[in-house]
């Protein structure tokens, strides 16, 4: 029985302990260290209900998709499948281990979701339901597409690449007869040809798209090579001719599907990553009926007007007005700020506020699209829109390397049908020299490196979600933060352990154990509550009391303990709690929002390193500016609201710089958008990590200087490989104008290329980051 | 060289059972949880009943 004290850093739960259930082996250990991450948020998943999200299918059967977290090895499954199993009603139980997703299908009669559901959420996996149609299903699909493809065309290369080893075997020796390699030539055509036609479909569709728009990009050389290939070496084989070329035309669709599906592959996992950050915090609201009835709907179907009830713990699915109930919202989230922000009724609450004290009821005014969110979502839209157009590495090559191998296909056609006064003769050459510059190692150049660095990120916590997010790191020279979430670890410890008396510690400790509020947990985590549960009345915006065998025990606000406004003056200003026993005299505790372990160290190093740093925060100017001075950086700016953040990086680019803006907050997912690159840590806001081109997990600050360092070697070694792929075109080109280049001489060419690029990519994996950090 | 008539066929009838063979099992979804299959291995089907 692997039993398990699950200590969350969220600021919601603290000690809660799951038995994992069965003889779960190394799951105890891994469940604990993944808990420690700050992904493992588990008050959103027990609180968003299940029924909302149940479908029906054509046979009556009700059918639910959920996301399972907690889930290690092999037994886990078990557990999972046979408990649900074990209930007469479930039909189908499948979990998917790599998407971490349960899908399950039973009997609807007078069976309840929540009841079949509740023995896997105890056993400690909590669940959370989703609705499928939000997960695109696209990229799946065409991920599938081009396996396929890659499977045709390596069946094809294989098989025509065999037939035509025999045919060069025959052309050395002349031992081969004209009726056999007729017939081998024919063979080669009848596999090659409908392979082609197949698995150079995204290839086609891909240059005809930019040919319609009145591009070129690099399909366009290869779409013209393989079909030019294959055409004149059909009109070869019905002459009989010497040479054909449908070996070089497969293998340059194999290869090249490699590398598509390579890139394609590791954009589908950073993205169904993402998919499932977005997905965990997908809540219904609970409606308030006119008859006092609680109902669970997807925030989708809540209408303004409707009463909404908003549980402790949970984000407001709408904007609206407070009708009932006391409590303190954290805003952070819309703001920066890292104070909770009493509300009461009447006070306007906005939509993605967490609330932390009571229950309370808002009439909900803006839904959807029409929220404060919704105007930020906007706000976003319209800076990415802005964002210049960033032309892909490749794609820039590809627009002067096509016209000029075109040019030089042209030139050399002209010049043999001059020469030999024979157009087919002419052709042939033509053709050879498209086939051998076709940029068969320049398909592989991009693809190869970029999953050998996001393999390696992946391993340090960063997701990379942009395809062309490494190329646009590369060149970042400016550095902006934010300060919340970001740069600090976005939750308040107390700062004055030393001053306070042990007693008053543990009895604080006690008593804010029983509080959401993030100054109570602060205590909470501050001292070890030790001893019996106290009876504790929170009174919401202002603290929490209690009543012991020496009197009443008050913790909160310096009003609530009756604290006479002079009498700290003389401290520094910020966040503070009150401890006040009967009429003696009051303690007083004080907060900090702490700096990341390892801020400095990274602040420094990549000041050393020559990016420039500046400081964004929507905070108050204060704090900022100490925070700011703490760090050394110079360039700060308090106060700033979103489209402020992004107006400020926007002049940041029409100086010329190029910008990496690391945030986290949904103020800061228009900024995120507009950068000219951003990363964001796995705590954000949902919308800020869709904004983000990259997302860090853990509490290492260091991610930053490792994605830029891994960026900056990956463009080297691009760079590099279409160095190599050149390197045999400069060699290839002059003997394919000449006319030497035969079938064998295209076929070693572009395979050893290919091989070369490949082993250089590799490199990458075993580079150090140089002496910093 | 009348053995290439039925030998070529041959070859490329074996390739292509191997080829039918992978579409297959794409089609019917045995790459969608890869880590899942390596994981199930190890369970003990003696529990469940007649599979």
């Amino acid at each position: 029985m692997g039993q398990v004290a699950l200590k969350a850093q969220d600021s919601l739960t603290t000690g809660r302990s799951h038995d994992l259930g069965g003889s779960c082996c190394p799951a105890g250990v891994l469940a604990f260290g993944d808990v420690l991450s700050p992904e493992a948020d588990y008050s959103n998943f027990v609180s968003a209900d299940p029924v909302a999200f149940v479908e029906t299918d054509q046979d009556g059967n009700a059918m639910l998709h959920v996301l399972v977290e907690n889930m290690h090895c092999a037994d886990c499954i078990r557990t999972i499948e046979q408990t649900l199993k074990s209930n007469p009603a479930v039909i189908e139980a499948r979990v998917n281990f790599s998407t971490r997703r349960l899908f399950l299908r039973w009997r609807p009669d007078g069976v309840d979701v929540t009841e079949l559901v509740k023995p896997v959420i105890a056993l400690g996996y909590p669940l959370t339901p989703y609705n499928p149609a939000l997960i695109r299903t696209a990229a799946a699909e065409e991920n599938a597409k081009l396996l396929r493809a890659l499977a045709v065309a390596g069946f094809a290369a294989a098989n025509v690449m065999l037939l035509s080893v025999s045919v060069w075997a025959g052309l050395f020796s002349d031992d081969m007869g004209p009726a056999t390699r007729d017939f081998l030539h024919w063979v080669s055509a009848l596999i090659a040809l409908p392979a082609v036609a197949y698995a150079g479909q995204p290839f086609f569709k891909s240059a005809l798209g930019a040919l319609r728009a009145g591009r070129t990009n690099m399909d366009v050389p290869i779409s013209l090579a393989v079909i030019l290939a294959s055409g004149m070496s059909l009109a070869e084989t019905i002459r009989s001719g010497h040479y054909v070329y449908f070996d070089a035309s497969v293998t340059l669709l194999f290869f090249l599907l490699i590398g598509r599906y390579l890139d394609n592959a590791a954009r589908s996992k950073a993205r169904s990553a993402a998919e499932r950050l977005l997905l965990l915090k997908a809540v219904a609201a609970t409606v308030v009926g006119a008859n006092g009835s609680l109902t669970t709907v997807p925030v989708e179907a809540v209408t303004p007007g409707s009463r909404v009830r908003i549980m402790a713990g949970d984000r407001l699915p709408v904007d609206g007005i407070v009708v009932s109930g006391r409590s303190e919202l954290d805003v952070s989230l819309i703001t920066g700020e890292s104070l909770p922000t009493a509300v009461k009724p009447g006070e306007n609450v906005f939509a993605g506020t967490l609330n932390l004290g009571a229950p309370i009821d808002i009439e909900a005014t803006k839904t959807g699209d029409n929220t404060l969110l919704g105007d930020i979502v906007r706000l976003m839209e319209a800076a990415e829109q802005g964002r210049a157009k960033y032309v892909r590495l490749a794609d820039r090559l590809s627009r002067y390397y096509a016209p000029v191998v075109h040019l030089l296909a042209a030139l050399t056609f002209i010049g043999w049908w001059v020469y030999s006064a024979s157009w087919q003769v002419a052709l042939m050459q033509a053709v050879a020299l498209l086939i051998i510059t076709c940029p068969c190692a320049l398909g592989l150049a991009v693809p190869v490196v970029q999953v050998v660095a996001s393999g390696r990120l992946l391993m340090k916590g960063i997701l990379v979600k942009a395809a062309d997010g490494l190329e646009r790191l590369a060149v970042v020279d400016t550095i902006v933060f934010d300060k919340t979430g970001t740069l600090t670890e976005g939750r308040l410890d107390l700062v004055n352990r030393d001053e306070i008396d042990d007693a008053d510690l543990l009895l604080a400790a006690r008593l804010g154990q029983h509080s959401r509020h993030p100054l109570a947990r602060a205590i909470a985590r501050a001292g070890v509550a030790a001893g019996p549960g106290l009876d504790v009345i929170e009174c919401p915006g202002e603290g929490l009391k209690t009543v012991l065998a020496d009197g009443e025990v008050r913790l909160g606000s310096r009003a609530f303990c009756n604290v006479a406004e002079e009498a700290a003056a003389d401290k520094q200003a910020g966040p503070e709690l009150w401890l006040k026993r009967g009429d003696g005299t009051a303690v007083q505790f004080r907060f900090r929002d702490h700096l990341r372990a390892d801020a400095h160290d990274v602040i420094r190093d990549l000041k050393a390193r020559g990016y420039m740093i500046a400081l964004l925060s929507g905070d108050r100017q204060a704090v900022v500016a100490e925070l700011a001075a703490e760090l050394g950086i110079d360039n700060w700016q308090a106060q700033q609201k979103p489209e402020e953040k992004v107006a400020c990086l926007e002049s940041l680019a029409k100086a010329g710089r190029k910008v990496l803006m690391v945030g986290d907050g949904l103020n800061d997912a228009p900024a995120l958008a507009s950068a000219h690159v951003s990363l964001s840590p796995a705590t954000a806001a949902d919308i800020s990590q869709t904004a983000a081109d990259f997302i860090f997990q853990g509490q290492q600050l260091s991610a930053v200087g490792e994605a830029i360092f891994v960026a900056r070697a990956s463009r080297r070694l691009i760079l590099e490989n279409f160095a190599l792929a050149f390197l045999y075109n400069g060699v290839a080109i002059p003997l394919a104008v000449l006319g030497f280049v035969t079938p064998l001489i295209a076929a070693v060419a572009m395979s050893s290329s290919s091989l070369a690029v490949c082993l250089n990519s590799l490199r990458l994996r075993s580079r150090k980051m140089g002496g910093a950090s | 060289m009348n053995v290439l008539i039925y030998l070529i066929p041959v070859a490329l009838f074996l390739g292509g059972l191997g080829l039918v063979a992978f579409l297959w099992s794409l089609k019917s979804g045995q790459y969608e949880d890869l880590d899942g299959a390596a994981n199930r291995i190890l369970i003990d089907d003696e529990d469940e009943d007649g599979r």
